[in-house]
């Protein structure tokens, strides 16, 4: 059978979503970042929220959000994600705002705009992409960088007594008032695929419903700044990063 | 016309809301005014003073240095604000607490014992308002509807029954000054 | 009214959509008086009391973008933590309106007046090359009217303005007019007026996308000389300025802000004694009455720079008239507001022979 003969749209299971751009992403092979991306593509889309739709887009690696997702972006200071959404919802509530940050971004010079915005309950998703290391510039330790973990700047492995403990920030804000949802993820197989983008969906429907703020942290391998090959980054990521940021709903008060 | 006025004295007898309601009754005269109050800590106790201009023409500085009317009800005012009232000008103080009373001859002085007869009337509150009245009663500056006036502005909507009080308190010392 | 209270109600009658703020001394009545008049039950105007000085500018960036009027106050060192944002918002060529009832620094300073943060507004507190529009009210009815002014000098020209006002102006009660009600846009004229505004995409248009990110070098030169066009239009077309006394004057004081009309009185003390002194006040200090000082300064023998702060417009004085003439600074530093008589013996002093 000639291969042209199989490619017939009758014969199409699979297809770049409407939402996502021809570009060719700049992320590394084995990234977590395109996947999330697709999903977050892939929601708007089944939820009929294109023309509704903002995104926060931060400074790291998923900077370039807005290249990939065809939605409305806004590109934030480092950090301030949070803060710009928290507008963005209150003067036009009657669109989907979501964020799309790092563990840098959110959990250390973002840390005060995330907790706040969280505890005033604003009606915004807040996807969170931990991988436990500053990948854009260059792989240095992040808030959530594991005890021992090597990075540029903890060449011989984080220790607790210099640098400080990993912060579970998920678990912070599944402690204030003005959360709704907090979940924990991964999208390193299929089926965490299609549970994180269960998660992604109950975000967005929790802030067009008005229902507080929604957190959907996706633990992450970063293959590059871990110096390792995809499969052994998913593999490593399973066997640590699991132990530390364990899978599962840290709050749902939404249903 | 033109009044440059000081008001100074301690925080919390009253210094600036005086001000205020005699800005805002000379506001309701159709005058311009100016209110500059020296802002800060010294609302919270120390010393607090305000400058208060009525004037039938615009005004260019809120900042003085000398003035037509001095009303001083504390020693340090009284030292800080004698020798910056215009030569032919008033000074107004109030005797209660005073070791050192004002030398100066080329200027009007008026004591008023504000402080007893609001004592007298039994609410310490009304205090500024009795200075207010002796002010007006020595230089009618603004007439009493606009007074009432200012005072319904500057009270809270809350507080508005409290103004025949207040009206009392400046007809008291009105009174002080006509002997 | 104050003109804290007077820069909040214009806010509302301007039909702003949204005001983001922190409390500091000697601005916070900005906020109280939002807060007590709820205009979000009347015109639906947003006031929110931000985490931080931080999050209140970045909460700007973000109304901003959506095309909305938002505008957020605070006083010298809370507008330092806004110079980040405040760099986002003229990069991403985004209309907002910054307030700066400033006090005295460096560090936590005083809270007494000042005018020391003259270089920061004019001449780019943030990082890169931009400008923001500077206007410096010297009066109550300025405040109110400097916000409607403000606003629309920002969307006209899609950058940001800031009202420079210092303590005295702030905290000084005085008659003021407040401008009529305007309704607020709908979500429908924002789009259309503001067509890159981030709405959430219509199926008729492409993506907006706000970024202020552009890592290929000649690209990045060509926003930045677009920037630069844009901000020789507003030098050539917003420069404003009030003179009083000048037409016959030997001397002149430059001065802004509420320090002019000090000034203004030891002109008219000067005058009353036959020194024909005048004064010229800079309404906008960025663009920055540079000709019309240039003009002056071709009759007149010397300039008095009056500032509260150590010298820092004089700079723009000195050269707009390239040192033809003297000219001298007295400033007071510390929150210390002179009185005309000590203005007056200060220009006594730099200029001894205008006495004879």
């Amino acid at each position: 059978m000639d291969i042209n003969e199989i490619i017939k749209p009758e014969n199409k299971v699979y297809s770049r979503p409407k939402l996502m751009t021809e570009a060719t992403m700049h992320y590394c092979p084995g990234c977590s970042h395109g996947v999330v991306h697709k999903l977050i593509a892939e929601v708007v889309e089944e939820l009929e929220l294109e023309d509704k739709t903002v995104g926060i887009a931060p400074v790291g690696c998923a900077v370039f959000a807005y290249n990939y997702v065809d939605v409305d972006w806004i590109e934030a200071a480092h950090g301030r994600a949070p803060a710009i959404a928290t507008a963005v919802k209150r003067l036009r509530p009657d669109l989907m705002v979501f964020t799309y940050q790092g563990d840098g971004d959110l959990a250390a010079i973002g840390t005060c705009e995330t907790i706040h915005a969280a505890n005033r309950g604003e009606n915004i998703a807040i996807i969170f992409i931990n991988n436990g290391i500053y990948g854009m510039t260059g792989g240095q330790m992040a808030p959530t960088t594991l005890e021992g973990m090597k990075t540029s700047t903890t060449p011989y492995g984080r220790r607790t007594d210099l640098n400080g403990f990993p912060l579970k920030i998920s678990n912070i804000l599944a402690e204030l008032d003005g959360t709704c949802y907090v979940t924990r993820q991964a999208v390193h197989t299929p089926a965490c695929v299609r549970k994180t983008k269960n998660a992604i969906k109950k975000a967005f429907q929790n802030s067009m419903k008005g229902l507080g703020t929604s957190v959907v942290e996706v633990v992450s391998t970063c293959a590059s700044g871990w110096k390792m090959s995809p499969v052994n980054a998913n593999k490593w990521m399973e066997e640590n990063m699991f132990a530390k940021y364990p899978l599962g709903d840290l709050k749902n008060t939404a249903e | 016309m033109k009044e440059e006025i000081v008001i100074a004295g301690f925080g919390g007898q009253g210094v600036l809301s005086m001000g205020k309601i005699l800005a805002y009754a000379a506001l309701m005269n159709g005058l311009e005014v100016t209110w500059m109050p020296a802002y800060g800590p010294e609302q919270r106790g120390g010393t607090a003073n305000v400058t208060v201009i009525l004037s039938d023409s615009p005004i260019s500085s809120p900042v003085l240095d000398s003035y037509d009317i001095a009303v001083v009800l504390n020693q340090q005012s009284l030292d800080k604000f004698e020798s910056h009232v215009k030569p032919g000008g008033v000074l107004i103080y109030d005797s209660y607490g005073i070791h050192r009373r004002p030398s100066r001859t080329d200027i009007t002085v008026h004591e008023v014992n504000a402080m007893e007869a609001t004592f007298a009337m039994g609410n310490s509150k009304t205090y500024n308002m009795v200075v207010l009245g002796a002010l007006l009663g020595i230089k009618e500056l603004v007439p009493m509807e606009a007074v009432v006036k200012g005072l319904k502005k500057t009270l809270p909507e809350r507080h508005h029954h409290l103004i025949p009080l207040n009206e009392a308190a400046i007809e008291r010392g009105m009174a002080l000054v006509k002997g | 009214m104050k003109g804290n209270e007077a820069i909040a109600h214009a806010a509302i009658r301007y039909g702003a959509d949204g005001y983001f703020g922190y409390p500091i001394t000697p601005q916070s009545e900005v906020l109280e008086t939002l807060e007590e008049e709820m205009p979000w039950e009347t015109t639906g105007m947003v006031v929110l009391q931000a985490e931080s000085e931080i999050a209140a500018i970045n909460m700007v960036y973000g109304g901003a973008s959506c095309g909305k009027a938002v505008l957020t106050s605070s006083s010298s060192p809370g507008v330092s933590l806004k110079q980040e944002g405040i760099s986002y918002i003229a990069a991403g060529e985004l209309p907002a309106l910054i307030i700066n009832v400033m006090r005295g620094g460096p560090g936590l300073g005083t809270i007494q007046p000042s005018q020391a943060d003259y270089f920061q507004a004019t001449k780019g507190g943030g990082h890169g090359d931009y400008r923001l529009i500077t206007l410096a009210p010297s009066s109550v009815q300025e405040m109110a009217d400097f916000v409607f002014l403000g606003f629309d000098l920002a969307f006209k020209y899609r950058t940001p303005a800031i009202i420079l006002a210092d303590g005295i102006v702030g905290q000084m009660m005085e008659k003021v007019v407040l401008p009529e009600q305007r309704p607020r846009r709908t979500n429908e004229e924002i789009a259309r007026q503001c067509p890159w505004a981030v709405t959430g995409k219509p199926s008729f248009r492409g993506r907006n996308v706000v970024t202020t990110l552009e890592l290929e070098p000649a690209a990045m030169e060509v926003i930045n000389n677009r920037l630069q066009e844009k901000y020789r239009l507003i030098e050539e077309n917003e420069v404003r300025f009030s003179t009083y006394d000048i037409e016959d004057a030997d001397y002149l004081l430059v001065a802004f802000g509420s320090i002019a009309r000090i000034c203004q009185k030891a002109v008219e003390v000067a005058r009353s004694q036959g020194v024909k002194l005048g004064i010229l006040r800079p309404i906008t200090l960025w663009p920055f009455p540079s000709a019309e000082i240039e003009r002056i300064s071709a009759h007149v023998k010397g300039i008095l720079v009056v500032e509260l702060n150590a010298g820092q417009m004089i700079e723009d004085v000195r050269m707009a008239c390239h040192d033809s003439i003297p000219v001298y600074h007295y400033g007071r530093l510390g929150g210390i507001v002179p009185n005309p008589q000590e203005v007056l013996d200060a220009f006594f002093d730099r200029f001894p022979e205008a006495n004879s």
